[in-house]
C-alpha cells in the first residue's frame, strides 16, 4: 500500500498515493485535466500550457504552523499564478480548483493561441473523432476566430520515416513523439527547428525513424500531425468498433485494442497495462493483422476419399464426423497417431487436444511448433509464440528449445505413426516435409488459410483467427490472458474449442455444451490453473504466479 | 343511437336532366380556363419553394474539382445507411493534390434513400446537395460518376482549399 496524502480538489476532500501530479491525481478522483504535452510514461515537459491549474498550501504563521481563519479552517495562501499540473505534485493539505473562472479563462486563452495556425483540415484528418484538440476546442474554443492575419503554412505530407506522415501544419508542438523516440524507442532523432509559431517538427538529417516502436508516437499525437501509413484514410474512426485483445505475435502478449467495422480489421493498438506493455507495441506485432481478413481464409470444412486428387467442400459437422471417424478407425486398428498443435492457439483448445490425445487416442506423441527469434530488451520476446506456456501447462508442448517433431517425423516414415492431427501450423514448413506426410493413412487439419498441409489433408477444418473467439493465451511470464470475439466471418467457420469438443464427443469422451463449460474442465484437470476463474482474469490479465507453485520450477527455466 | 332520416329529394333532382345539365357545365366552364395539370413523365412538373428535397448530387467547384474530400460525414450520419464510401488518398502531383483526400467510390443506394437531407447538412465541405430532381431512373446505381453529373458545378464562396 502506497503511502497517501490528503488534499482538497474542487472542494472535495480526497486523497491520492504521495507523488502523484496534479494530472494523475486528479484522473484517480475522476476530474479530467485537460493536457496535451503530458504522457504519464514520459518525461514532463510543461509545455502546452493547458493543463494550468490553482494552487494553494495553508498558510504558515510565524511560528510555522498553519494559519487558522475564523471558520476553523486552515487560511489558504493561493500561489500568484496559475499552475501546470503535470509538474506539480499533490502534498498533503494542498488545495486544487480545476474549475474556476481564473482556471477557464486561462485555458480559453492557451486554446486560442493552439488554434491560431491550426488548418481547417478535420474533414480529411485521421485524427478527427479521436482528436483531443477537437474536445478540448468545443470545451474551451471560441466559435469563430479573432485572428485575422494570414495563417502560418508548413510542410504537409512529409514522409517521417517508412510507417509515419507528418503534417506540421497541424502540429501543436507538444514534443510527445521527440521524447518517446529518445526515452522508449531509444533513438533520438526527432527535434523542432525555427521559432514560435514557426516551429516545426523534423528528423535529424539521415536519422529518421527507423525502430520497431516508431507507431506508438502515432497513437500519442494528441492531434493529427503524426498518421499511420498503414491505417490513413483508410476507416473514420467513429465507425470502428473496439475490441479488447491480446497481440498474438510473441509470448510478450500486449495488451491491444483491435478496431474493426462491419467484420474487417483496420487497425490494432496497444491497451494500457502496468504488468505488461504499458502504453505501446511493437509495429511487428501491431502491423500483423491482415491475415485475418485474408481473401484466402479457409470458408468450409474439405474432405478428400484416400485415392482422390481433389478435395469436396462439406458442412463443418460431416467434417467433423469423418476426421471422428478416420481417427476411431486408427485407434480400433492399433495404429500410431501424432497431433501437432501450435502454441499459438489458446490455452483452452491445447487442453482439448490434450484430452484428445491422453484420453481417447491414448498417445504420447503431441508437440507444438517453437518459433525462436531475438530478444529486443524491451517488448519483443525471443519466444515468437503467444502462448508457449499454455501448450507447456497443457502437456501438448515441451516447450522451448526441445522438440519431438524429428521424431514424430521419423516415426511417420517408419510407418508407426499412421493417423496425424495437425492443428493450426503448416507443418511441412517446420519439421515434416509434404513427402513424409503423403506416407499417412489419416491426415487431418483445422487451420485459417490454405497451405502445403492442407492440400495433403484428408479432412479440413476452417479455424478461426485471434479476434474471431474466446479464449486465453498464457504469456512468457506466466500471465494468463483473455481474448474476446471481435469479428465474425462469413462462411460455415467454428471455434476451434467447438470443433474439437464435438470431435471428443463423437469420440465419447466429454460433452462442452459451450466455452464456459471448456474453461471449467481446464482449470479442473490442470493444477497449475487451479482456483482460476474467467472472470478473474479480467482486461489486465492474471499472474498465474508458476514459479511459486509447487511442481511449476521447472516451467521458470523457459520463461525468456 | 340517434337515427338519421334519408333527405327527400325534390322532383328537379329525381329527374336527372337537370343534374346531368349542371355536370356538363362544370366540364365546359373549365375547357377555355388555363391547364394547371402537366402531362407527366413527359413534362416535368416545375416545383415551387426551397424545401424540396430531391435527389441527392456531389458538386464540383468552378475548377472542376470534386469537392467531396471522402470525410465520411454523410455516411455516419444517413439514417437508412443508404451511402457508401470508400476514400483514398489523391495524388501530390495533380494539381488538386493540395487536398489529401477523395472519394474512390461514393454510392447512394436510391432504394434506401429517404430524402432527408441529413447528408447535405453535415457535410462539412458543402460537397453534396439534395437537388429538385425527383424520380431519376437510369441503368445504373447512383455511382460517383452519376452523381457529379447530376451535381454539376457550384460557386464557392470560401475557397477553402486554394491555398492551402
Amino acid at each position: 500500500m502506497p503511502e497517501m496524502v490528503n488534499f482538497t480538489l474542487d472542494g472535495r476532500e480526497v486523497s491520492v498515493p504521495r507523488g502523484s501530479n496534479v494530472i494523475d491525481a486528479a484522473k484517480q478522483c475522476g476530474v479530467e485535466v485537460p493536457h496535451y504535452c503530458y504522457h504519464q510514461r514520459l518525461t514532463v515537459a510543461g509545455n502546452c500550457r493547458m493543463c494550468l491549474v490553482e494552487i494553494g498550501m495553508p498558510k504558515l504563521g510565524p511560528d510555522r504552523k498553519p494559519e487558522v481563519g475564523p471558520d476553523g479552517k486552515p487560511v489558504i495562501a493561493f500561489a500568484p499564478k496559475l499552475v501546470i499540473g503535470c509538474n506539480q505534485a499533490v502534498s498533503e493539505g494542498m488545495v486544487v480548483n480545476t474549475v474556476t473562472p481564473r482556471v477557464r479563462k486561462a485555458r480559453e486563452g492557451v486554446m486560442e493561441f493552439l488554434l491560431i495556425n491550426h488548418p481547417l483540415d478535420c474533414p480529411i484528418c485521421d485524427q478527427a473523432g479521436e482528436c483531443r484538440l477537437q474536445e478540448f476546442a468545443v470545451d474551451y474554443g471560441r466559435a469563430a476566430s479573432r485572428f485575422v492575419e494570414i495563417k502560418e503554412h508548413k510542410p504537409k505530407r512529409v514522409p517521417l520515416g517508412p510507417k509515419i506522415t507528418l503534417d506540421n501544419e497541424r502540429c501543436i508542438a507538444c514534443s510527445r513523439c521527440v521524447r518517446f523516440m529518445k526515452e522508449v524507442a531509444k533513438q533520438d532523432c526527432l527535434g523542432f527547428v525555427e521559432r514560435g509559431g514557426r516551429s516545426v517538427l523534423t528528423a535529424f538529417p539521415g536519422h529518421e525513424p527507423n525502430t520497431n516502436y516508431d507507431l506508438n508516437i502515432v497513437d500519442i499525437c494528441p492531434v493529427g500531425a503524426l498518421t499511420s501509413n498503414d491505417f490513413r484514410f483508410r476507416q473514420r474512426v467513429w465507425f470502428l468498433k473496439e475490441t479488447r485483445s491480446i497481440c498474438p505475435h510473441c509470448a510478450t502478449g500486449c495488451n491491444t485494442l483491435v478496431s474493426s467495422r462491419e467484420n474487417v480489421v483496420y487497425r490494432q493498438q496497444p491497451r494500457d497495462n502496468a504488468d505488461v506493455n504499458q502504453s505501446w507495441m511493437c509495429d511487428q506485432g501491431r502491423l500483423n493483422y491482415r491475415f485475418v481478413n485474408d481473401s484466402a481464409r479457409l470458408t468450409t470444412a474439405t474432405v478428400r476419399a484416400a485415392n482422390a486428387t481433389d478435395a469436396t467442400p462439406v458442412a463443418w459437422s460431416e467434417a467433423v464426423a469423418a476426421m471422428a471417424s478416420a481417427l476411431r478407425n486408427a485407434q480400433h486398428a492399433g495404429q500410431g497417431t501424432a497431433i501437432i498443435g501450435s502454441a499459438r492457439a489458446t490455452t483452452e483448445e491445447l487442453f482439448l487436444l490434450r484430452r484428445l490425445g491422453k484420453d481417447v487416442l491414448r498417445t504420447d506423441r503431441m508437440e507444438t511448433v517453437s518459433r525462436a527469434g531475438k530478444a529486443d530488451g524491451f517488448l519483443v520476446s525471443a519466444d515468437r509464440n503467444p502462448n508457449t506456456l499454455g501448450a507447456y501447462i497443457t502437456g501438448v508442448g515441451h516447450g522451448l528449445p526441445e522438440s519431438t517433431i524429428p521424431e514424430i517425423c521419423a516415426a511417420i516414415a517408419r510407418g508407426e505413426v499412421r493417423a496425424l492431427l495437425v492443428f493450426g501450423e503448416n507443418i511441412a514448413k517446420h519439421g515434416i516435409p509434404e513427402a513424409i506426410l503423403a506416407k499417412l493413412d489419416f491426415l487431418g487439419v483445422i487451420d485459417v488459410l490454405p497451405n502445403a498441409v492442407t492440400k495433403l489433408a484428408h479432412v479440413v477444418i476452417p479455424g478461426m483467427t485471434f479476434i474471431e473467439k474466446q479464449g486465453t493465451f498464457i504469456n512468457g511470464k506466466g500471465r494468463m490472458q483473455r481474448l474476446k470475439p471481435g469479428v465474425r466471418l462469413a462462411g460455415d467457420i467454428h471455434p476451434e474449442w467447438r470443433t474439437l469438443g464435438t470431435l471428443l464427443q463423437a469420440l465419447g469422451a466429454g460433452e462442452y455444451a459451450d466455452f464456459d463449460a471448456v474453461f471449467q474442465d481446464m482449470v479442473r484437470t490442470l493444477p497449475p490453473l487451479q482456483g482460476v476463474t474467467y472472470a478473474s482474469i479480467g482486461d489486465q490479465g492474471l499472474d498465474l504466479k508458476l514459479a511459486e507453485r509447487p511442481g511449476e520450477e521447472a516451467v521458470a527455466w523457459n520463461l525468456p | 343511437m340517434k337515427t338519421m332520416d334519408r333527405p327527400k329529394l325534390t322532383f328537379a333532382e329525381r329527374f336527372y336532366i337537370p343534374q346531368i345539365i349542371r355536370g356538363l357545365w362544370q366540364t365546359l366552364r373549365h375547357i377555355p380556363r388555363k391547364k394547371i395539370t402537366v402531362e407527366y413523365p413527359e413534362v416535368k412538373p416545375k416545383l415551387h419553394g426551397s424545401e424540396y428535397r430531391g435527389v441527392p448530387t456531389l458538386v464540383r467547384d468552378p475548377d472542376g474539382r470534386v469537392k467531396c474530400v471522402a470525410c465520411q460525414l454523410c455516411e455516419f450520419v444517413c439514417p437508412p445507411k443508404a451511402i457508401r464510401i470508400l476514400p483514398a488518398s489523391r495524388d501530390a502531383v495533380r494539381p488538386d493534390g493540395n487536398v489529401e483526400k477523395e472519394p474512390e467510390v461514393f454510392e447512394i443506394d436510391m432504394l434506401r434513400c429517404i430524402y432527408c437531407g441529413l447528408c447535405e447538412e453535415a457535410c462539412p465541405e458543402e460537397a453534396i446537395f439534395l437537388r429538385k430532381d425527383f424520380a431519376v431512373t437510369g441503368y445504373t446505381r447512383s455511382n460517383k460518376q452519376k452523381l457529379l453529373e447530376l451535381g454539376g458545378t457550384h460557386a464557392d464562396r470560401i475557397w477553402k482549399w486554394k491555398n492551402k
